[in-house]
């Protein structure tokens, strides 16, 4: 599987109430929540984000509440990826279970700037920086993930095992 | 290779000997609670993957806190969405207005969470319940859809950070100080991925209700857990309110750890975590020139009887600074009716505050207490997160009852013996 797309840069430590502010969690509606995806950090982010864009970010990303909304506002507003040098736990385990695809990679954090066009390689984990021909490599997922991201996520893995009793 | 607390509840919930950091294991739980605001994701996507049945219809907790009583049309849909899903399953704790109280201060006060369960809550401060020698974690609302089904969730068996304890607290320091000083110390992913296990003699110094609010925020440092041993303090809170047999759970003399920290209790002074980290720790005594409009005394973190009994001590015979807004929130219906009984309501009323039934509302930014561009807030809540109570431009200031009471008094950042 791979992706490729402009690159929406960010800091250390975006928790999820930036990601989504609170005061849109009165609805789990996908398309509503992405709407107000990045709203308090970038107010532009929803106007400019493309289909297939790559997030990238540093340290600790998603730390914070364990709203899922954070994750699905970032997958519903078109984003095809995040890169951050980490992430919070619970924002880790969340992006898995909707199907939001997540890289941790300390170099690729430093190495790629806003604007720069990026693709993936989730087979390999490499990340080509197309603009500053550049490549880095992450960690691919860990096989208890992955076959868990190939069954279609947590309850579509969660039916597949019920199936196989 | 020995385990410690947190390793060995979960090997006993994964049927397994033992456990090592970094193992990925399949664990039963005893209980998954969720609130109004992300029990909807889930019952859509346990309705959506067809579940019919709920693994244990007493081993799920619903709880409507975060914007009920309803704060709009939206909000009064989704806690609507819950009840008819609780109804539906029988679930037998399920909590709305009129029963319900700030989660994290309910289960612990309804006997919901005993020493050494295992227990995930859509909601990340579900790490509170360590406080009671539990296990217990933040996860979001697929986890908690498919939890509710199947009765057990994975895990990552965590690495771990002691926090060796000594000494005891001086007069006006809490348990809020010291997670503060120890958020300072080791940052806001300080322990990510990792269980902060606390021990040491300072434990026995630490009231239930210190050690609640310390393991509450032990997500602000990134922690997937925060526990504490179950000694005498412990026994005696759950005595009367659990009533089922449990386990206390000791950590091995030869556990792992891979960093110590040590902090001795005299020595932790009030602290206010300044914008926009929990991390950014300062001394209540350096804010003199901190003007405030507004204190929120309450929420999942420092809403419970001992935590407003604390800022009516302060509050008994003073009144707020002008300008500046009280909003005191009870968490739970039996604080709430104790508050009145013994008094501390009407102290509250005659400072300028007002005292609402029980709600997350403020803390994260949600109603009941938003702040405009501008304006400051010394809050008892747990983040300081650029729009956590209001406007982008408003500033949450983290800190104890004490300090936010004397904080209102003062009309700026005040440690209490300025008053």
């Amino acid at each position: 599987m791979n992706v490729q797309g402009t690159v929406h840069k960010y800091g250390d430590h975006v928790d999820t109430d930036v990601i989504i502010p609170a005061r849109y969690l009165n609805t789990p509606d996908h398309k509503e929540l992405a709407a107000h995806c990045m709203e308090d950090i970038d107010k532009d982010f929803i106007h400019k984000v493309k289909p297939g864009d790559v997030m990238v970010a540093g340290v600790n990303f998603g730390c914070g509440s364990s709203r899922e909304h954070a994750p699905i506002a970032i997958k519903a507003s078109g984003v095809s990826c995040v890169i951050a040098a980490t992430f919070a736990r619970i924002f880790y385990r969340n992006a898995i279970n909707i199907g939001l695809a997540i890289l941790e990679c300390p170099a690729a954090s430093s190495g790629i700037s806003d604007g720069d066009q990026v693709s993936v390689d989730f087979d390999t984990g490499v990340i080509t920086n197309v603009t500053k021909n550049e490549t880095y490599q992450a960690e691919p997922f860990p096989p208890f993930i992955k076959d868990m991201i190939e069954k279609g996520g947590l309850m579509a893995s969660l039916k597949a095992g019920k199936a196989d009793k | 290779m020995g385990m410690t607390q947190t390793q060995k509840i979960l090997a006993r919930h994964a049927g397994l000997e033992s456990v090592r950091a970094g193992q990925l294991i399949q664990a039963k739980l005893d209980l998954v609670l969720g609130n109004d605001i992300t029990t909807p994701v889930a019952v859509n996507e346990f309705e959506a993957a067809g579940f019919d049945r709920v693994f244990d219809k007493s081993k799920i907790a619903l709880v409507m806190d975060h914007f009920a009583p309803n704060k709009d049309i939206k909000a009064a849909a989704q806690c609507k969405q819950c009840r008819a899903f609780a109804r539906r399953f029988n679930i037998d704790n399920y909590f709305d207005v009129g029963e319900m109280g700030i989660e994290h201060a309910l289960l612990p006060e309804k006997g919901l969470v005993a020493p050494g369960e295992a227990v995930i809550g859509a909601d990340s401060h579900t790490c509170t319940y360590g406080a009671l020698g539990a296990f217990s974690t933040g996860v979001g609302s697929t986890d908690m859809g498919a939890a509710m089904a199947a009765g057990e969730t994975w895990f990552k068996v965590p690495s771990a950070i002691k926090v060796n304890l000594t000494g005891s607290l001086r007069p006006f320091v809490s348990g809020k100080d010291v997670i503060l000083t120890l958020i300072g110390m080791i940052g806001v992913d300080g322990a990510r991925y990792q269980s902060l296990e606390f021990a040491g003699p300072g434990v026995a110094a630490l009231s239930i209700y210190d050690r609640l609010t310390i393991s509450n925020m032990a997500i602000e440092a990134g922690a997937k857990n925060g526990i504490f041993p179950v000694d005498d303090i412990t026994k005696a809170y759950v005595e009367g309110r659990v009533n089922r047999p449990w386990t206390a759970y000791e950590a091995d003399p030869d556990a792992e750890y891979e960093r110590v920290v040590d902090i001795d209790l005299s020595q932790v002074d009030c602290t206010v975590a300044y914008p926009h980290l929990p991390e950014n720790a300062h001394s209540a005594r350096e804010g003199a020139d901190i003007k405030i409009d507004q204190i929120v005394i309450g929420s999942c973190t420092n809403g419970q009887l001992p935590d407003l009994e604390a800022a009516a001590a302060i509050l008994k015979g003073r009144h707020l600074a002008r300008d500046v807004r009280g909003i005191v929130i009870p968490a739970t219906m039996n604080v709430y009716r104790e508050c009145m009984k013994r008094g501390l309501t009407d102290i509250f009323l005659d400072a300028g505050c007002i005292v609402s039934t029980p709600t997350c509302g403020p803390c994260l930014g949600g109603y009941m207490g938003i702040l405009a561009a501008g304006e400051r807030c010394v809050s008892t809540t747990n983040r300081n997160f650029v729009g956590r109570m209001g406007h982008v431009d408003s500033e949450v200031y983290l800190a104890s009852p004490a300090v936010a009471a004397a904080s209102g008094v003062a009309g700026h950042i005040a440690h209490p013996e300025e008053l």
